[in-house]
């Protein structure tokens, strides 16, 4: 099994034959979901969607770490990081289960 | 944000398509995924960030509350990386440094 990567241009393809729009429409209703999605996550609003999964902005205090190619210590600022916990559906469907 | 919220923030700003249309968007955008992910394939949204499935080797685990030992089986698991523009976004303060 060769691995290969889904991407936009695939969505649009995909958005295209099912619902009927342009190519060009469906890629740009793509690009407006995943906007939707971003502006939520930036006013740190939780995204949930159901049967896949919840995307949450932690906030990271400032640490210190390590270069780990110099082992010379540096003060980690800061920082908001996204994190995604994929629904229980999702989790058995990665796993070959036909669950739902 | 729930994908019903979602799919009603996307359908006030396109009124000329039917809802039923912007919720098959929604879905379709999700299942894609969801299959990509399920054959073992990577998903990469530039500008959003990535999708992937990581191999968790099977392991003896324990119930934290009897001490007893448990195998757990060799699974899949989701993984997501923010992309670069959205983590710069979050962090518009940061400048370069992540």
């Amino acid at each position: 099994m060769t691995e290969q990567t889904l991407t936009r241009a695939d969505l649009a393809e995909a958005v295209c034959n099912k619902i009927g729009l342009s190519r060009q429409e469906s890629a740009d209703l793509i690009e407006q979901v995943l906007e939707e999605i971003c502006e939520a996550l930036i006013e740190e609003e939780s995204v949930k969607i159901s049967s896949f999964g919840s995307l949450t902005v932690r906030a990271k205090a400032e640490r210190v770490g390590r270069n780990p190619k110099t082992g010379v210590e540096a003060a980690i600022s800061p920082r908001k990081v996204l994190s995604f916990k994929a629904s229980q559906l999702l989790k058995d469907k990665i796993n070959g289960a036909d669950a739902g | 944000m729930t994908r019903s919220e979602l799919i009603q923030r996307i359908a006030d700003d396109n009124p000329h398509l039917l809802l039923r249309d912007v919720e098959t968007l929604v879905a379709t955008i999700f299942d894609e995924i969801t299959q990509a992910l399920s054959s073992g394939n990577r998903v990469e949204l530039r500008g959003f960030g990535a999708f992937s499935v990581k191999m968790r080797e099977a392991r003896v685990a324990r119930n934290p509350r009897t001490g007893e030992a448990v195998d757990v089986e060799e699974k899949r698991v989701p993984l997501f990386k923010a992309g670069k523009q959205l983590r710069h976004r979050l962090n518009p303060d940061l400048g370069d440094k992540d």
